[in-house]
């Protein structure tokens, strides 16, 4: 690599790197802005009940009984030596719950994004084909049905139905992994990945629908199709071809979305995903919990971004040449 | 699930009273109180998985509140005295107990041959070594409250233990039953229990999955009748609606549910539905310290403007009972032994007018959103109600955490609430309405008559007597209103048609877990 690469590639990993931290900052601010602690959190209304003594006591238990600085400096050099921390009320260590949790949501995100691509881009390709004709009409309510119903909606739904009907439940039964049970797995996996990767199906289609109409308009398209390229080359080849850098990123920025948890969707079929383990984290006030998640998803969203920023390269000489 | 203070708080429900049949029975019969096995076709074995909303917050028994936490623990561990189906106090370690003719001295029998899950022998220094450190604020034991009349705790021999108090307390018996009381192993540190339980309970902790699933193993060593099953599931499904799914496709076989729009869709098909009457009650709570309710007209105008069966209707679907304060079994208040039984818009302008209030009041008042269910729209049907009678409620919807906190400071004018009961008054307002309760900031109200009429039930060991003297605790609630009392709820056991033994408490316990059986 040239100077200049490495150059760039260090001012991104320092940028990568304030960004982390400024996310490090807010959450640890933005949780200490609620109301309540970790006691308050756990006893609820019979906090009222605690003697001066008792409070005192738990503050220590839960190690919030110290200054808010040195709470985030130790916290934060317990990040940077790889210790994320503590759930007190799973037991077990941050990193170990979310060495547990990543893989469902990052399987989860994987499934709903191919379900998305297999469903958006074709739908945006039938619709960019012939603008408002009727094919384009019903790809354009498909978008919008993905984009207006609400995921919980549609979650619920299904599975009242489903198991109401037909006695199908897969995520009623104990959980599994890929490894300890693949076909259960994927079973469990099928109406999650399809409730999300029809909501994200609908920005996906919108952006391939723009996208290609952009790019078809364009000269070398007309030149393309003057030089006798068979239709269905010229489609894929050279119009969806010049028109996946702005699908690559719309698929991106979705992605990292899903990789910070869909908290609906894995409350509503019960996935022990890293969104739910925020969501408890929050709930029971466990700073630490939520802290280092919280962390780790914006370190997986910084990490996408580099990853599609890259994936320009390859797909777009003009990006590479630049 | 209504995740909340209606749990937390409904936890602590359990700690019951036992009252007349505590000190008042000296010595007293054996029963296991565990009861028989489910139906005669009910078979030895089987897995059953229970529904939960959310994974326990805490293993230790002397600090969990969280209703899914003390649910679990009640599984694992044992207490001196438990409750039966009835919440009548009945023996557990301890096999039979007398009380000196002062009051002062109980004196229990322990049951022999019990052993821990890790096998070590219970005997009388476990129960020293768990109600010291009950007491010891560095423990910071939820339930330190409930054994303050306890000054001191004797190991006799190894299956006696003597409990010294500094006045009669009726109410300590039943104080022993619930699962913050659990008597652990002399050795064992906190630190230890919260990863590795080690209690005398009918199952053991086989394994946990946190956010997944806890798995019980039956304990082959139960001091009582053994459970049929070989292994109980609490599997945690977060939303009622899925726990509901996963019943009709029979994944799940039990689940107590709190929603009444989710339970009605559990109805049919092979699953049953059952509704308990609960000991936690919505209240209107008022804070007479505060200017505008210092004089008792105004808070009697609010008690006379409001329909209650009309807000029970409304927020909550008429899934309830009109209750009065006392809501625990034998002591029950008569809703309509009130000032206004039935709502009298009249009578709420002469006390207004006797307050010289004629023109009105406003009065701010705390809602929690999220804490329960019902609480936005039983404040919004309580507003509307008392705007008829010139009364306006100035409506503060909290997030749970600020709710809790402003409740804790008693900071608020009123507050729309789902407070915990439990089976004894005493237990239940001893520590709102005297003086010197712990949660009397709270309650926003003391009198001397209340103070007095408190203590007589607490030494009273008559329970004819102490009947009449919470009934007249109740009278003098109504009369003076510190709070509104409006109604009582229900919990909705679902089972599948497989499942049998199990019975519902009004206290929200699961501890007939251990009589369940599947077919």
């Amino acid at each position: 690599m040239s100077p200049t690469t490495w150059r760039r590639l260090l001012r991104r990993i320092l940028s990568m790197l304030g960004t982390l931290l400024g996310v490090a900052v807010l959450v640890f601010i933005m949780l200490r802005a609620i109301p309540g602690s970790q006691i308050t959190a756990g006893l609820g209304t019979e906090a009222a009940a605690l003697t001066p003594e008792q409070r005192a006591a738990l503050a220590e238990y839960y190690g919030i009984d110290k200054p808010l600085v040195v709470q985030f400096f130790s916290w934060l050099g317990n990040v940077l030596t790889g210790n994320l921390g503590f759930s007190s009320s799973s037991q077990v260590s941050v990193g170990k719950l979310t060495l547990s949790a990543l893989p469902v949501t990052f399987e989860l995100a994987v499934l709903s994004i191919v379900l998305a691509l297999l469903i958006g881009i074709p739908l945006g390709m039938l619709s960019a084909s012939k603008p408002d004709s009727p094919r384009d009409a019903v790809g354009q309510v498909v978008g919008l049905a993905g984009l207006s119903v609400p995921s919980f909606l549609l979650a619920t739904v299904l599975t009242s139905f489903l198991s109401a009907k037909l006695g199908f439940n897969p995520n009623g039964e104990a959980y599994a992994t890929l490894v300890e049970d693949p076909v259960r797995n994927l079973r469990q996996m099928v109406l999650p990945s399809l409730v999300l990767g029809f909501g994200i199906a609908a920005p996906i289609m919108r952006t391939t629908r723009t996208a290609l109409l952009e790019v078809r308009s364009q000269d070398f398209v007309r030149t393309a199709r003057a030089k006798g390229v068979p239709a269905r080359r010229l489609q894929i080849r050279h119009i969806l071809g010049n028109a996946l850098v702005p699908i690559v990123t719309m698929t991106g920025l979705q992605f990292g979305y899903l990789l910070g948890g869909a908290v609906v969707v894995e409350q509503i079929f019960s996935l022990p995903g890293i969104g739910r383990q925020v969501l408890l984290g929050i709930q029971a006030k466990e700073y630490a919990v939520v802290q280092s998640t919280v962390l780790i998803i914006a370190l997986s969203f910084v990490l996408v971004n580099l990853a599609t920023d890259l994936l320009y390269r390859i797909i777009d000489p003009r990006v590479r040449a630049e | 699930m209504t995740r909340g203070a209606r749990f937390r708080r409904g936890t602590l429900s359990v700690i019951g009273l036992g009252l007349a049949v505590a000190l008042a029975a000296s010595g007293c019969s054996s029963s296991t109180g565990a009861g028989t096995a489910g139906s005669p076709s009910a078979k030895v074995g089987g897995n059953l998985v229970v529904g939960i909303t959310t994974d326990p917050d805490n293993l230790d028994p002397w600090k969990a509140t969280q209703f899914q936490a003390v649910n679990i623990l009640q599984t694992l561990y044992g207490t001196l005295t438990e409750f039966d189906k009835d919440l009548n106090v009945v023996p557990g370690l301890a096999e039979s107990w007398t009380v000196s003719p002062d009051g002062l001295t109980v004196t229990m029998k322990l049951r022999q041959g019990v052993k821990f899950s890790d096998g070590t022998t219970f005997g009388s220094e476990d129960v020293k070594f768990s109600l010291d450190k009950i007491k010891d604020k560095a423990t910071a034991a939820v339930s330190a409250a409930s054994v303050a009349s306890v000054t001191s705790v004797d190991a006799t021999d190894a299956s006696t233990v003597t409990l010294h108090l500094s006045a009669p307390d009726a109410g300590l018996l039943a104080n022993l039953a619930v699962i913050n009381m659990a008597i652990l192993p002399s050795e064992s540190t906190s630190q230890a229990l919260k990863t590795t339980p080690d209690g005398t309970g009918p199952f053991t902790l086989k394994e946990r999955k946190p956010n997944q699933s806890l798995t019980m193993a039956r304990n082959e060593s139960y001091w009582g009748t053994k459970t049929p099953l070989d292994t109980l599931e609490f599997r945690i499904i977060p939303d009622e609606t899925s726990i509901v799914s996963a019943m009709q496709s029979n994944n799940v076989q039990l689940a107590i549910l709190n929603d009444p729009l989710v339970a009605k869709t559990a109805q049919g098909g092979s699953l049953k539905l059952a509704k308990t009457a609960q000991l936690s009650y919505h209240v209107l709570q008022l804070n007479a310290r505060r200017p505008a309710l210092t004089d008792v007209n105004v808070r009697l105008a609010i008690q006379c403007a409001v329909d209650r069966q009309q807000v029970l209707d409304t927020a909550a679907l008429g899934e309830g009972e009109v209750t009065g304060p006392i809501t625990s079994p034998a002591y029950k208040s008569d809703p309509a032994a009130r000032p206004c039984p039935k709502r009298d818009l009249a009578k709420a302008a002469d006390y207004l007018a006797k307050a010289g209030k004629s023109s009105g009041v406003t009065i701010k008042t705390i809602v929690s959103q999220g804490e329960y269910a019902t609480s936005v729209a039983e404040a919004q049907n309580l507003k509307a109600q008392l705007a008829e009678a010139k009364i306006t409620l100035d409506l503060e919807v909290l997030a749970s955490d600020p709710y809790v906190n402003k409740w804790i400071a008693g900071d608020f004018d009123a507050a729309v609430a789902l407070n915990g009961g439990r089976p004894d008054p005493d237990g239940m307002y001893g520590r709102y309405f005297t003086s010197t309760g712990n949660l009397n900031k709270v309650a926003g109200f003391s009198s001397p008559e209340l103070d007095a009429l408190f203590s007589q039930g607490k030494q009273s060991s008559d329970a004819t007597a102490r009947k009449g003297i919470y009934s007249k605790v109740s009278t003098t609630l109504e009369n003076n209103a510190p709070w509104i009392w409006l109604f009582t709820g229900f919990t909705y056991t679902v089972t599948s048609s497989k499942v049998s033994g199990f019975v519902p408490m009004a206290n929200g316990s699961v501890q007939y877990l251990r009589t369940t059986a599947l077919s």
